[in-house]
């Protein structure tokens, strides 16, 4: 089962926040809000994987028929006729509250503390709960996903269920086909991968992974992890030795 | 069996099969099902068959080892036909005299079941239990082997079948189904004709080939056995009804997801499906015609949100049993991308009635007027799984609008040992809780979400004047936060916040604006959850907030639990009913009760676990909790 997938799609009408719009049929309301300049607060989407729908913030409400619904717009595929409410009470409250929710799991994120306080006004000090301390993941799963559906390597995964919950190198162990590519860094929204480099050795802490990086045998830099290129030789077509020089010295 | 090769010599075969089965030798009926196997039954089976055979009585007596008679509280359970005597918690020793008196028609007095007023009864129909039930699906799992499909063509099986291959039109099946007003049994209510026709429709439009029909056995709800009951008792109405199913929205593949902790019913499943396929009513051109259709099993892990539609799809994908949004309908884009039906067991179950025994015979039992739109009522049956503080605890099945006062008194004898019933949870651990002031209500899809509760899973726990609601809530948040697959915000972080103040309530460190955060908590979880684990996890938070909200109150401002089950909040103590027998001492796990022989015994409070132990061993009433 895929999500809404947008082909040539006829394109929609629908209603936002009284304003009429058009896009393609079953598009994806998040992205569509977000092009369209309205501040809708999210923190799991990324337009470079499918829609989640995990971290809940991006709550609006959607009338479609005789029903209105507090729905996530992310993974909410535009239909004729919808009637979408970005900034109700209601879709405040709920948001608050789940900024609440996030804040009780990783109160040691900075990034998350930063958005609760400058989009809803929440002293993260100040929660009506126990605070989850040491911990900075919020389990929006872009690293697995990134991983799985961008990179295509599967790496990582998720493991155990509800608050046990953790997105994990496999057994917590190596994770031994990780190519340290980075790619769940760069998406991970609270920063708790723990990338770093020192000179040729890149290493991603969360998956207990260290790799050597390939160095330019013009210029000495060491530009990539060696498994990355390695990758990149299997799955293109590009000559045994494209990958002895840097980008740079390539030109 | 032989390969059957026509419908007409399927229609045949009811007949011959009845007549060539009939005997005149009396059966011995052993319930198999899975309440009566833990409490011993198959060792019971095993010296019925020694005895019979020891004694040479094979010509003489029949032995029959069903699937769930549903009287658990009773078990192991025997009847013996054709007198239809009911024997209750038979022991290996009793089967000799059963035997015997079976042979002789005369009753063995003692198994008898007695009734409130000391009475004997003898006849199963006349037992209360059984006569206010409406047994259209569960009867049958009394008089059928699980074993042999024999049995099951000779109780009149798969004709259902051989009615929809001899000229109906899937449409017409499809429109059968829909007026039935036939809704789904896995506790969503969702008209099933409805659901197949849009299936067939998406799946017409898009030109797809391939479709699936799934059977939902997973089952979660850990009170809840009436689909394992029906699988194991009766598996081959559940593959007649997928094979319906399938002919209607024109599958050839179906799958029976089911959890790996039902062996008994994996294993009566499996033979069945062989048997189907070895008589030709499973495979390539069934019957004759061109219909082929075929099912396997798949095995889940046990997670209870794998019985959410989509997780149940992502597992048997091979993902994580993770729900998805569902804004496009499975019947649409299902397993594989593929339009997809699913239904509950129970659901499958009733379809080869409905075909059978007609639309008129399914309506005339249920609430409200479905003949314009299905929506309008609950018709048909519905199997509950009674438990908790009630006398006869078991699977019970009464017409849709039964009320629960009928279920909990009339089937379920009330209330365990004369205590006052207080409320009662429907619809498994995310169900909510039902007053007595409802007790009246009509139990149907409707009217149950109408006073915050569901129909569910159709586990229906029942509790006494001694439970604690805000206990009672807090172990169902406990279990549903361990249950939550924890990929959303809202139900993983909001149940386990919602414990975190419940628990702080049942430990006396209840804060005064904590009953408007757990509203707070709940509107999001409710509201802003992706599936419906999430959706339906408030509801025990919720119902008994809003029926004993004065127990909470109690609770955070007054230091009291009401039904003196919270243990930081009561006291042991012993009044002056105490004659100084020292039982009491002498069972106390903590050795903090204190007294010389004769004297008032002292408990030691700041020793003292609050077990219990001391109240339940007491013969004069003389220790009190506060």
């Amino acid at each position: 089962m895929t999500e809404a997938k947008v082909n040539n799609a006829p394109m929609v009408e629908f209603i936002v926040d009284g304003k009429k719009c058009s896009a393609p049929r079953e598009s994806s309301l998040l992205d569509f809000l977000l092009a369209n300049g309205y501040d809708i607060p999210y923190l799991c989407h990324n337009p470079a994987v499918k829609p989640y729908g995990a971290c809940r913030l991006c709550l609006v409400e959607v009338k479609n028929g005789r029903k209105t619904k507090l729905t996530t717009s992310c993974n909410y595929p535009i239909l004729e006729g919808i009637e979408v409410f970005t900034n109700t009470e209601k879709v405040r409250r709920n948001r608050k509250m789940v900024m609440e929710l996030l804040l009780a799991r990783a109160p040691e994120s900075k990034e998350l503390r930063q958005m609760a306080k400058d989009r809803f006004g929440i002293d993260a000090d100040k929660l009506p709960f126990e605070k989850n301390n040491g911990n900075k993941c919020i389990l929006c799963g872009l690293c697995v996903r990134v991983c799985r559906e961008l990179v295509g390597i599967e790496a990582l995964s998720f493991a155990g269920r509800g608050e046990h919950k953790e997105a994990i190198s496999p057994f917590h162990d190596v994770a031994s086909t990780c190519i340290g590519c980075g790619a769940c860094a760069v998406a991970c929204p609270t920063n708790c991968i723990g990338l770093d480099q020192v000179i040729t050795k890149r290493s991603l802490a969360r998956w207990n992974r260290e790799l050597p990086m390939k160095t330019c045998k013009r210029c000495g830099y060491a530009y990539a992890p060696m498994f990355q290129l390695e990758h990149f030789q299997n799955i293109s077509s590009v000559p045994a030795d494209f990958f002895d020089l840097c980008p740079d010295c390539r030109k | 069996m032989e390969r059957i090769k026509s419908i007409k010599q399927l229609q045949d075969l009811e007949a011959t099969l009845a007549a060539a089965r009939k005997s005149d030798r009396p059966v011995v009926t052993v319930c198999g099902g899975i309440g009566c196997t833990a409490n011993g039954c198959q060792k019971l089976v095993a010296e019925f068959k020694k005895l019979i055979s020891e004694k040479n009585l094979g010509d003489k007596v029949e032995l029959l080892v069903t699937g769930c008679l549903g009287f658990c509280e009773m078990g192991p359970v025997v009847v013996v036909y054709p007198q239809k005597t009911f024997y209750k918690k038979v022991q290996v020793a009793d089967a000799a005299d059963i035997l015997d008196s079976a042979i002789s028609g005369k009753a063995v007095e003692r198994l008898l079941y007695t009734d409130a007023e000391g009475k004997k009864i003898e006849k199963e129909d006349d037992i209360p239990f059984y006569k206010n039930q409406k047994r259209e699906l569960t009867g049958i799992l009394g008089v059928i082997d699980p074993e042999s499909i024999e049995s099951y063509l000779a109780a009149g099986g798969y004709q259902a079948l051989a009615k929809v291959l001899s000229g109906m039109k899937p449409e017409d099946v499809i429109n059968d189904i829909i007026k039935s007003g036939l809704r789904g049994r896995g506790g969503g209510g969702f008209p099933t004709g409805k659901k197949w026709e849009s299936c067939r429709k998406a799946a017409d439009k898009l030109g797809a080939s391939k479709r699936y029909v799934i059977c939902n056995a997973d089952e979660g709800d850990p009170g809840a056995f009436m689909d394992e009951a029906v699988l194991q008792g009766n598996p081959h109405t559940v593959i007649e009804g997928m094979l319906i199913g399938a002919f209607a929205i024109g599958s050839d593949e179906g799958i029976v997801y089911v959890r790996n902790e039902y062996p008994l019913a994996i294993k009566s499943l499996s033979a069945a499906l062989a048997q189907a396929r070895e008589a030709g009513l499973l495979g390539k051109n069934i019957l004759g015609t061109d219909f082929s259709f075929d099912i396997r099993i798949n095995r889940g892990g046990g997670a209870f949100v794998c019985g959410e539609s989509s997780a149940l799809i992502a597992s048997i994908e091979g993902f994580v049993g993770e729900p998805r949004a569902k804004h496009i309908h499975m019947a649409e884009s299902g397993l594989n991308d593929k339009p997809t039906v699913l239904n509950n067991v129970e659901t499958w179950a009733n379809v080869p009635l409905i075909i059978k025994n007609g639309v008129a015979a399914f309506t005339a039992i249920g609430t409200g007027d479905v003949t314009e739109n299905p929506w309008n009522g609950s018709k048909g049956t519905k199997i509950f799984s009674l438990a908790g503080k009630v006398n006869n605890t078991g699977l019970v099945e009464v017409p849709m609008g039964a009320t629960l006062r009928d279920i909990i008194f009339g089937v379920g004898g009330g209330i365990k040992n004369g205590k006052k019933f207080k409320a009662v949870q429907t619809g498994g651990p995310s169900g909510g809780c039902i007053p007595e002031k409802y007790l009246d209500m009509p139990v149907d899809f409707d009217e149950l979400s109408k006073v915050g509760s569901m129909m569910g899973s159709g586990g229906m726990v029942v509790l006494d004047e001694d439970s604690c609601m805000v206990d009672f809530a807090k172990y169902f948040v406990e279990f549903l936060c361990e249950e939550s697959c924890g990929k959303c915000t809202t139900c993983r972080e909001g149940l386990a916040r919602l414990k975190e103040i419940l628990t702080r309530i049942t430990e006396g460190k209840g804060r005064a604006d904590d009953l408007e955060l757990i509203e707070a908590v709940c509107e999001t979880l409710s509201q802003g959850s992706l599936c419906a684990l999430g959706g339906s996890a408030a509801n025990p938070v919720l119902s008994t907030l809003r029926h004993f909200r004065e127990e909470y109150e109690a609770h955070i401002f007054q230091k009291k639990c009401p039904g003196k089950v919270c243990k930081k909040l009561i006291k042991f103590s012993i009044n002056d009913n105490c004659t100084g027998c020292t039982v009491c001492a002498k069972n106390c796990p903590q050795n903090c009760i204190s007294g010389a022989r004769k004297e008032k015994h002292v408990i030691d409070s700041a020793k003292c676990i609050k077990c219990g132990v001391c109240k339940e061993v007491c013969k004069f009433g003389a220790v009190t909790v506060e």
